[in-house]
């Protein structure tokens, strides 16, 4: 019995092709957006945890010296005392294809169980004999082809963007002679404090937290594409949600003749859900291939955007997790579920003989815009009260989520006042029928443009914030990048001969000299600034205190980044302990695209600070005409290599360069929205249009042209479409806001200054009308052309 | 002697074993020393380590008995590895330094190991006054006569105090002791005449010991062939004041003729000829390392030797990043007295 029902109500299908099409591919969009970006987050999430596992665990404490490096002699002190710690050492070696990140271990006290300790032991000769080597996968080793570096070893026990070497070798190759960044402490070691504070008194220790902070600094990202996917996600069940719907008001005739040919209710209802079911599997097993597809193509990019932002390795090559396609076919199933519900519960409701109706079911759909309106006012209140009290990136993302939804629920009701406004000003019958008419095509189409509404939004918002980011970016890198010519000696002897060089070619030569250092307990690094006009004049503070450069010039005051001074709430006035001193921050300026803290101290501190670190950067300032002239004559006279310089110019197209790929993710999502929202329109339409005949015939029996019929339904398409992009636009800057502001100062520990592109908006509403006049189009070509004979018919039905 | 050893580093360190091809005798091509049959030790500079040879160890093992006549066993073992045969300072140093340390009762058995570099202070042996150390385990006397052995694991820690109540002995020709019937070979002597006072900590629990120990000084540079499967090797410490040891090497193609040395009550020693010695297990125990003999019948019918040695622990399994079994023995028979067994290659 089961059977003939369920191949009954599979015959509407095979009648209606595109109905069926419609459905499946509203639902593997939806499915493939949401898939996709869960298959990225996936990755990535593998990539840290493999990271944390591979440094030794997660969960290690470790001894640190706030003062800097820890000895040799310290370390042997500890063991010789009891204490189980490891000496790591931590830092970044420069390969042709960018830096990568080496971790030195001991893989004889490392804490037992790491998978690349054991990887390493296997190598012993590699590791305790000869030049040494470096353990990295495959896709690491490929960046790192240097001839400067010793072999590597290819094991796929360590993470991405991480070369781990023995405590030996990564000491050399970081040109240290001693001194570790850290002590692990096994979790069996005995912790004799009191005796830790007779060998080593200024060991602290220290919760191996920086694991975690990479996941609370990168769950940002992933929850912001996770919302992305939810979105689109969204936007796909509405489409779901009109084509089951309708499906079933169609075949309320059928399923009447079934009922009265005697088939039961629940099987009736069991067999449409099993009908569902099988839908969603072949939508879900779609949808899940298309989000494999997305995310294979955007991955690369987003490892860029991670290593970029966070400094945080992520592999650029995708696995297929069975939890991954079994999430997304259950997300299916539940989007199918949430989207048939309605229909599913009507129809068990309903009375045996209750005619067909299924222009009144797209009508009721959203006959309740005052209620919605209702409900958007609750929303945009949340996000009011989550924007004043709320504090976070969760409050900030529920803000925006409530803000998006408001608004959306808000159409409805706001484009039935501007319509009914609209008619009121409307004198020929004409123009009233036009505006009465999409007054009540609105109903049918409030889905389809409340998804477009979603989709320009988010484009107005993130479109707004790139720019905004990309303005205020490369207006950084103009200060930042004061210095002409940028270089790199080889050692100290060739630094003293530069200097003596450059004396008489040059206005000024800047020191540019770091030292690894952890700043109010983040690792980063320390730089000498100079007393010159070059940082003066054009260094990016956003707060200072009165007289900043001759705070720092004196050595009393030092300069902190953004994200450190956010992160550690360090503001000007303040103290902060870099190296052996107590500084007082002089100012805060900003640092984009650094994930590491950094803090600046004038050139004769930083000596005294850190007598030992290497002073061999230098930043050069010539005339702009003169530049090419001492770069040709640095390499041709001095004898300079080519690559221990780089000028200004080249430095800022690579800055730019990393900037882009950062938000070529943001910019491939919005396209992908955007398209799921076109679809949603055209299905819309193409449902109504087949619905709309019985409306149109009398129109068309007083004397209108289908011809001109059609035009008014492309008309009507494109204002619908013009009037929703014109409320998206505050929709959209509301959006961009809580980006800059809340969502960015969480996540990255930046806040950007809004700057407003009115093009773009125009640009966006155009090729919203041109997909609302595209969708139109092909029911209107429909229209235009058809037999006279079957507007006739309608007044034959005479229903 | 522990032959275990030479084939240690195929467990430790199986590819660079296989990448060197240590497949055969004297292949030390590699600029490692080899053991000589004209050596002659002198002391204390051979208590020493000896930098051109591969792996050399500083081995004890103590049979005690608490105040209520409880038996105990415990182990201290450093072993100095060398990847290759030049030594170098600070991190880039080749040697490998690794400890075990062992606490055994009838009903418990502890073990611990350390491991660290050699070149930076970590670990290292000095000659006078005697100090052999890892992290915070060591070994150190005034002399070589007077030893305090002290270490610690999670569940346990000893220090006990060692004197020596008579000589070394040297084992094989002059301490060339030949190890196989291919020819491996090492240097290999003992002080087998320690009495021992001193406590253990187990559990939280301490307890007063005094008991007798064996120390084994062995130095070499030749690995086993891969066929040699692992080795059977026991110390015992008879009534009567006489000590013996003995060892075989089981292989793949039968077990070689044992070998080992008879040491008189006044120290002097008798190197035995190959297969004089009979060693035939008698009683498996299924350990946390596999089935292992751990009751056996040794036979030496020229002194009229017939003993049956028992394990104070059949679980005396060394739960270590290389493992074996190591633990105290009973001796019943024709002769009475304590012994120490050690069993590689049942895993």
């Amino acid at each position: 019995m089961i059977l003939t029902c369920l191949q009954t109500l599979l015959s509407h299908w095979r009648r209606r092709p595109g109905q069926a099409a419609t459905l499946i591919l509203g639902l593997a969009l939806a499915t493939a957006l949401w898939s996709g970006v869960q298959a990225i987050n996936a990755e990535a999430r593998q990539s840290y945890d493999r990271a944390a596992e591979a440094i030794g665990g997660d969960n290690l404490d470790a001894l640190v010296d706030p003062s800097g490096p820890i000895s040799t002699q310290t370390y042997v002190a500890l063991r010789r005392a009891g204490w189980l710690v490891s000496p790591i050492v931590d830092g970044w070696i420069a390969g042709d294809g960018g830096r990568v990140r080496l971790i030195g271990i001991d893989v004889l006290t490392s804490p037992a169980g790491t998978a690349v300790s054991g990887a390493m032991i296997s190598e012993p000769d590699e590791l305790f004999a000869g030049p040494g080597a470096l353990f990295t996968s495959a896709e690491t080793a490929a960046r790192l082809t240097s001839d400067d570096l010793p072999t590597i070893q290819v094991t796929d026990t360590a993470p991405p963007g991480i070369a781990f070497a023995d405590i030996s070798v990564a000491l050399a190759l970081l040109e240290r002679e001693d001194g570790f960044d850290r002590l692990v402490i096994d979790p069996r070691s005995p912790r004799d404090l009191e005796g830790l504070s007779a060998i080593a008194p200024g060991l602290l220790i220290e919760p191996q937290a920086s694991g975690e902070d990479l996941a609370g600094l990168t769950d940002s990202f992933h929850l912001n594409l996770t919302a992305f996917g939810l979105l689109s996600f969204a936007v796909g069940l509405f489409i779901v949600n009109g084509a089951v719907g309708l499906a079933f008001e169609q075949r309320r005739a059928a399923v009447r003749t079934m009922r009265s040919h005697g088939v039961a209710m629940r099987t009736l209802v069991l067999a449409l859900v099993i009908e569902l079911t099988l839908f969603a599997l072949v939508a879900g097993l779609l949808g899940i291939a298309l989000g494999y597809a997305i995310a294979a193509v955007l991955l690369p990019d987003v490892a860029a955007t991670l290593r970029g932002l966070y400094g945080a390795t992520v592999e650029g090559s995708l696995t297929l997790r069975p939890t991954w396609w079994l999430g997304g076919l259950a997300m299916t199933g539940i989007g199918t579920a949430v989207a048939a519900t309605a229909a599913l519960v009507t129809l068990a409701r309903l009375p045996i003989l209750a005619p067909a109706r299924p222009r009144a079911w797209s009508m009721r759909a959203v006959s309740g815009s005052r209620q919605m309106a209702v409900g958007a006012l609750g929303f945009l209140a949340i996000s009011l009260v989550t924007m004043v009290l709320g504090s976070g990136l969760i409050a900030g993302f529920v803000m925006l989520g409530a803000l998006l939804l408001g608004a959306a629920l808000l159409l409805p009701f706001l484009l039935e006042r501007i319509l009914s406004a609209a008619q009121s000003f409307a004198r020929a019958p004409l123009a009233e029928w036009f505006w009465a008419d999409t007054r009540q095509q609105l109903r049918g189409l409030s889905l389809a443009l409340m998804a477009l509404l979603l989709a320009l939004a988010t484009n107005i918002g993130v479109g707004t914030m790139v720019s905004s980011f990309r303005l205020t970016f490369t207006g950084w890198l103009d200060q930042r990048l004061a210095s002409e010519i940028y270089v790199r000696a080889d050692d100290a002897q060739q630094a003293d001969a530069l200097l003596a060089f450059l004396e008489t070619r040059s206005d000024a030569v800047l020191p540019i000299w770091d030292a690894p250092f952890d700043i109010a307990g983040r690792p980063g690094e320390v730089y000498s600034v100079a007393d010159h006009a070059t940082y003066r004049d054009n260094w990016p503070m956003i707060a200072a205190l009165p007289d900043v450069w001759d705070r720092v010039a004196s050595g009393d005051g030092a300069l902190l980044n953004e994200q450190t001074a956010r992160a550690a709430d360090l503001w000007p006035g303040d103290d902060l302990r870099l190296g052996q001193s107590t500084y007082t921050i002089a100012g805060v300026y900003s640092d984009y695209g650094n994930p590491t803290a950094q803090a600046l101290i004038s050139v004769d501190r930083f000596i005294a600070e850190f007598p030992n670190a290497p002073r061999l950067n230098f930043g050069i300032r010539v005339a702009q005409s003169d530049a090419e002239a001492v770069r040709n004559a640095l390499e041709d006279d001095f004898g300079l290599n080519p690559d221990q310089m780089v000028d200004q110019a080249a430095l800022k197209a690579l800055s730019l360069s990393i900037f882009e790929r950062t938000f070529a993710v943001s910019g491939a999502l919005n396209v992908l929205t955007l398209s799921v929202a076109g679809f949603a329109i055209l299905t819309a339409l193409l449902t109504l249009a087949t619905m709309r005949l019985p409306q149109l015939a009398p129109v068309w029996a007083q004397g209108l042209t289908r011809r001109r019929l059609a035009w008014f339904e492309i008309l009507r398409a494109l204002a619908l479409a013009g009037l929703t992009a014109v409320l998206a636009v505050p929709v959209g800057l509301a959006l961009a806001w809580t980006l800059l502001s809340v969502i960015n100062v969480e996540a990255f520990g930046w806040k950007l200054p809004m700057h407003l592109f009115p093009a773009q908006w125009l640009a966006l509403g155009g090729a919203a009308m041109v997909a609302a006049g595209l969708a139109a189009a092909w029911p209107a070509r429909r229209l235009a052309t058809m037999a006279p004979a079957r507007l006739v018919q309608v007044f034959a039905h005479a229903r | 002697m522990r032959v275990r050893f030479f084939a240690l580093l195929f467990g430790l360190l199986p590819v660079w074993a296989n990448a060197q091809g240590f497949n055969g005798l004297g292949n030390t091509s590699d600029g490692f020393a080899l053991p000589d049959r004209e050596t002659r030790l002198t002391f204390p500079a051979d208590h020493g380590p000896h930098p051109g040879f591969r792996i050399e160890w500083w081995y004890v093992t103590a049979n005690l008995v608490g105040p209520d006549g409880t038996d105990y066993g415990a182990q201290w073992t450093l072993f100095r590895n060398a990847v290759a045969p030049d030594d170098a300072d600070g991190w880039r140093s080749p040697v490998i330094w690794m400890a075990h340390a062992a606490v055994t009762t009838p009903d418990d058995h502890e073990s611990a190991e350390r491991f660290a570099r050699g070149g930076i202070g970590q670990a290292g042996v000095e000659i006078a006054p005697f100090n052999a150390w890892i992290d915070d385990w060591s070994m150190q006397g005034e002399s070589f006569e007077d030893l305090r052995i002290t270490a610690q694991g999670d569940e346990f820690s000893y220090e006990l105090d060692l004197t020596a109540e008579g000589p070394l002995t040297l084992h094989g020709d002059a301490s060339y002791s030949q190890k196989s019937i291919a020819g491996h070979a090492s240097h290999y002597y003992s002080q087998p005449f320690f009495s021992v006072t001193g406590t253990l900590e187990i559990e939280g629990e301490r307890i007063p010991v005094t008991g007798s120990a064996w120390l084994d000084r062995e130095w070499s540079s030749q690995l086993l062939d891969d066929d040699q499967a692992g080795w059977d090797w026991i110390s015992l410490s008879f009534e009567t004041g006489e000590r013996m040891m003995g060892f075989r090497i089981r292989g793949s193609e039968g077990i070689d003729p044992t070998r080992g040395s008879w040491i008189s009550a006044e120290g002097d020693v008798e190197n035995l000829s190959p297969g004089t010695l009979i060693m035939d297990p008698l009683e498996t125990t299924v350990t946390a390392g596999g089935p292992v003999p751990t009751r056996w019948r040794i036979r030496l019918p020229d002194r009229d030797i017939d003993v049956t040695a028992d394990a104070i622990n059949p679980q005396s399994w060394m739960d270590t990043t290389v493992s074996y079994w190591e633990g105290p023995m009973r001796i019943s028979g024709s002769h009475t007295g304590r012994g120490y067994l050690e069993m590689t290659g049942y895993d």
